[in-house]
């Protein structure tokens, strides 16, 4: 923890990332579907947290002084199922019962059934005010937990997200950092063409936010930036990460047709040769910075 | 005795609990009306005025609930379980998240603001969604004991209250009991059953007077639990008086009316006739004028409850 984060770190941190990536690619392919576009692009934020910011204890979930994380785009749980079992929090082989009728590891982030989830989302919107409601908790316990939030850049578009983000602003919750995956696309299309958010930092920061941008795929700089958000006080931190939607497999980058789809078996030999080209890079490269 | 709404002794309740360390309030700009605003003068660090802002307050309940706090949201019910629908029920009820969610200013009886507040669907709204609590009760009284028993138990419910201010009902009669989630036997009769919820209890009271001189004796169930509905009592009811008469100030599609049918026609078929709002909506009006003309008062409950002992004899 702490502002350190050698070069180790962060090729272990991208190491991380590259594994989620595979496992992801693994669970929608096994399940037949899920959301591979907007997992790929959380791969490294979601790394840096569960493995180098967030407080929190695998063996204990339910830890009263854990950071907490809120996946407010709820439906990118193989990029969050992935980290978490990669993190320990339950085996990496119970990632095989992703959206199995069997199972209770549904398409959306379940904090009933899957360790490690600390709140159940997939309605667009809602996430991201039980982080302000945890984050207000936190203040009235005087407990120093921090709460994140990672939102969708099409998300933003509804209006929920603003009333939570006016809440936080007037609450001044500086125990809460939004992280908004700014990757452009949305089901039908570019955020653009759809419905602009934008300017969204400029957006944030009338609700009374700090507001940091940053390369959502350049660990360090995600890295800097969580940090950078912890010595803000008395305001909420939201960080604009800049992401590319489907990230790591060519046919899939900035390509809506992957927001929901899965992959055949042509596509996912494909995809999976250049996730495992990838991973096996990050591991050269962790092993050269051992 | 004064007449007292439900949402008074209810803001009363709350502040008389409120010592409670992980009771933790929200409103939306109505703290004035949902009768919050004791609470709030007494313990203002856990008391949260969100603006006027319904689905981020439940979002919020469920973050605070999700930290081990016993958090009520408080608004109109038009805009607890009307406009925050989905956040109660994928935010709070599918987690099975420990929030009580107000609905105060439910029914035709907000009187003059007419149709727009007046939430008549909270019932068969809140009754749709799998698992949930559904409490309404009749009185000063009663709301007071419901809202300590909520505050007790762990998981989501939503509790439906009135502005009006209302008869004292439930504290005057000897043999009241209240267990909950039980339905109270009010009165003993065996020719017709009226199972009735808010205010409509004391409605069905005085129909159970002009009933008796007529020489009608009903039982009188007051229940305010509607979901889960104590199916017993309402099927003991069906098998000893044979006919019943529901009564319910809310849409008369989903709401009691519907929830005691089913449970009937499933055990026990007798006739049912139900005494609520026809599918309309409302409008602006003296309370009591709107009960006359929406047909959901004392003497309608009397006219229902001489056809239901017809078709039974039929």
């Amino acid at each position: 923890m702490g502002n350190a984060f050698s070069d180790r770190d962060a090729a272990q941190a991208k190491l991380a990332a590259a594994r989620i990536r595979r496992s992801a690619l693994e669970m929608v392919y096994r399940a037949t579907s899920g959301h591979l576009g907007g997992s790929f692009s959380l791969c490294e934020i979601l790394s840096v947290l569960y493995f180098y910011e967030l407080r929190i204890d695998p063996v204990r979930p339910d830890w009263p002084d854990r950071d907490r994380l809120v996946l407010s785009k709820g439906h990118c749980t193989p990029a969050l199922y992935s980290a978490l079992a990669l993190r320990g929090f339950f085996p990496v082989e119970d990632l095989s019962q992703f959206r199995d009728i069997r199972y209770h590891m549904s398409g959306h982030a379940e904090m009933r059934h899957v360790r490690g989830v600390d709140m159940s989302t997939g309605s667009l919107g809602q996430g991201i005010s039980a982080a302000v409601g945890m984050a207000l908790a936190g203040k009235l316990d005087k407990k120093d937990y921090r709460v994140y939030a990672i939102l969708g850049d099409g998300e933003i578009q509804e209006g929920q997200v603003w009333e939570a983000a006016m809440a936080a602003g007037n609450f001044g919750l500086d125990n809460l950092c939004a992280v908004v995956d700014n990757n452009n696309i949305q089901i039908d299309g570019t955020i653009e063409e759809i419905m602009s958010p934008y300017p969204i930092d400029k957006k944030f920061e009338d609700f009374g936010w700090n507001v940091l941008c940053c390369d959502g795929h350049d660990v360090k700089a995600v890295h800097a930036a969580l940090e950078a958000a912890k010595t803000c006080a008395g305001k909420p931190t939201v960080i604009v990460a800049k992401t590319v939607k489907g990230k790591g497999v060519s046919f899939m980058e900035n390509d809506c047709a992957w927001h929901g789809n899965d992959p055949d078996a042509a596509q996912y030999a494909l995809a999976a040769a250049e996730l495992d080209a990838a991973l096996a890079a990050c591991e050269k490269e962790a092993e050269r910075c051992e | 005795m004064n007449k007292i709404s439900t949402r008074s002794a209810y803001g009363e309740a709350l502040a008389e609990i409120g010592s409670d360390e992980r009771i933790v309030v929200l409103d939306a700009d109505l703290q004035c009306c949902t009768r919050t605003e004791k609470f709030a003068a007494l313990y203002p660090d856990r008391a949260f005025n969100v603006g006027i802002a319904e689905a981020n307050m439940v979002g919020m309940a469920a973050g605070l609930a999700a930290c081990g706090k016993t958090v009520f949201v408080n608004s109109f019910a038009m805009f607890t379980a009307g406009r925050a629908f989905e956040q109660i029920r994928n935010s709070l009820a599918y987690p099975q998240l420990n929030v009580k969610v107000i609905g105060t200013h439910a029914g035709v009886t907000v009187g003059k603001d007419g149709a727009t507040h007046q939430c008549l669907e909270d019932l068969a709204a809140m009754r749709a969604i799998p698992g949930m609590t559904v409490l309404s009760p009749c009185d000063a009284n009663e709301t007071k004991l419901v809202t300590r028993a909520i505050a007790q138990f762990d998981g989501p419910c939503f509790m439906r209250l009135g502005r009006l201010e209302v008869d004292q009902c439930t504290n005057l009669l000897p043999g009241y009991k209240f267990v909950f989630g039980k339905a109270a036997q009010l009165t003993d009769g065996d020719d017709v059953a009226v199972i009735a919820t808010g205010l409509m209890v004391q409605e069905a009271m005085k129909a159970e007077a002009i009933l008796r001189e007529q020489g009608i004796r009903a039982t009188v169930l007051d229940i305010h639990c509607v979901k889960p509905l104590d199916t017993e009592a309402v099927l003991a009811a069906a098998r000893r008086c044979g006919c019943i008469v529901t009564a319910e100030e809310a849409n008369i599609l989903g709401g009691l009316g519907s929830a005691v049918a089913e449970t009937v026609c499933e055990a026990c078929p007798v006739p049912v006739l139900r005494v609520g709002i026809r599918d309309e909506f409302g409008r602006s009006g003296d309370p009591l004028a709107l009960m006359e003309l929406y047909h959901i008062t004392a003497s309608d409950i009397v006219e229902k409850a001489k056809a239901a002992v017809e078709m039974k004899r039929a």
